[in-house]
């Protein structure tokens, strides 16, 4: 019981230690609409130094870099789109988590579906083999059921 | 069919996987190849009165290599870039990346100093107009004012003979 009790003390501590280091940059927004974009953006932009995660979950220097510039961006009245242009322009189709389609990236687009389709044919493959297997051990069965019958 | 399609399947397995070992998911390719070298105009580290603009270079081909203090692959990459310096083939400019001055000077006068000058970019704002996302990274910048090349991380010796020097010889060979 007195285990769980420490547990439990642990437990509340860590909680309030990840919702002190989200509170480290408490910004300001001017209306609702500027902070869902502003969340929405540094979910969907890239870490360029951590790679596997997006800028609002990095503590590198350049993401808190981007993140700022991302805010600033936002309260000079720049567009979702115009912010993810300007990251583009700068790091290329990297720093979006979503990439575009073209023709770079077609594999990457239309890969696991060409995958599927093999797959399936495969599948199919395999199932009109057996069962042309079992047609033929039943014929052969017959066969010798008939030859024993006539014996 | 089957007893084709499994080694099949293996070898596409092999392959893709050999092609990924010898990619380095860190090298980036920057968008700015054979665009112009966004401009910028930042106080020069000697001097703050003395401000470095990329016009300043038209006309000869020139190499800008983004350095730190606190950066410890900047450290590894100083001498060769002295080397280079000796070698009189390629001015390089410096682009000092989010660091104090007064470390970055006593660097120079510890190390050596292969910049012709060095631009202070203290809040590292020019660095992410040229897309830098780590330290040391070099751009290779043409007569025109146009980059040809981004060297990701130390340029070694082997990047230098085999990639950078040839690459700055024929530039040099273009119209200005």
């Amino acid at each position: 019981m007195k285990y769980c009790s420490h547990l439990l003390a642990v437990f509340l501590m860590l909680l309030f230690m990840t919702s002190a280091s989200a509170k480290i940059e408490s910004l300001e927004f001017a209306n609702p609409q500027m902070e869902k974009d502003y969340l929405q953006l540094v979910q969907e932009l890239r870490c360029l130094v951590c790679q596997n995660q997006n800028l609002a979950d990095s503590n590198a220097e350049l993401a808190q870099d981007l993140r700022h510039q991302v805010y600033e961006m936002l309260n000079k009245g720049s567009s979702r789109k115009e912010i993810v242009d300007y990251m583009v322009a700068r790091y290329g189709d990297f720093v979006m988590y979503k990439p575009p389609v073209k023709s770079t990236t077609y594999l990457l687009w239309f890969g696991p579906l060409v995958l599927l389709v093999l797959a399936i044919i495969v599948v199919f493959m395999f199932m009109r083999k057996q069962k042309k297997d079992t047609a033929e051990v039943s014929q052969q069965a017959q066969e010798k059921a008939h030859h024993l019958l006539d014996d | 069919m089957a007893r084709f399609l499994v080694p099949l399947g293996f070898i596409v397995l092999v392959v893709f996987l050999g092609i990924g070992l010898t990619l380095d998911p860190k090298e980036i390719p920057s968008p700015f190849i054979n665009k112009p070298a966004p401009a910028f105009s930042l106080p020069s580290l000697q001097n703050a009165e003395i401000k470095i603009q990329p016009e300043d270079y038209k006309g000869q081909v020139w190499l800008l290599n983004v350095w730190a203090t606190w950066c410890v692959a900047c450290r590894a990459e100083h001498q060769m870039l002295v080397e280079i310096s000796r070698q009189n083939v390629v001015p390089i400019i410096g682009l000092n990346y989010k660091d104090e001055s007064a470390l970055a000077i006593r660097w120079l006068q510890q190390l050596g100093n292969p910049y012709k000058t060095v631009a202070v970019d203290a809040d590292g704002r020019v660095a992410i107009d040229y897309g830098v996302y780590g330290a040391p990274e070099t751009f290779i910048i043409d007569k025109k004012g146009i980059i040809r090349y981004k060297h990701i991380g130390p340029i070694t010796p082997q990047a230098w003979q085999q990639k950078i020097l040839p690459l700055v010889q024929q530039l040099n060979g273009e119209a200005g």
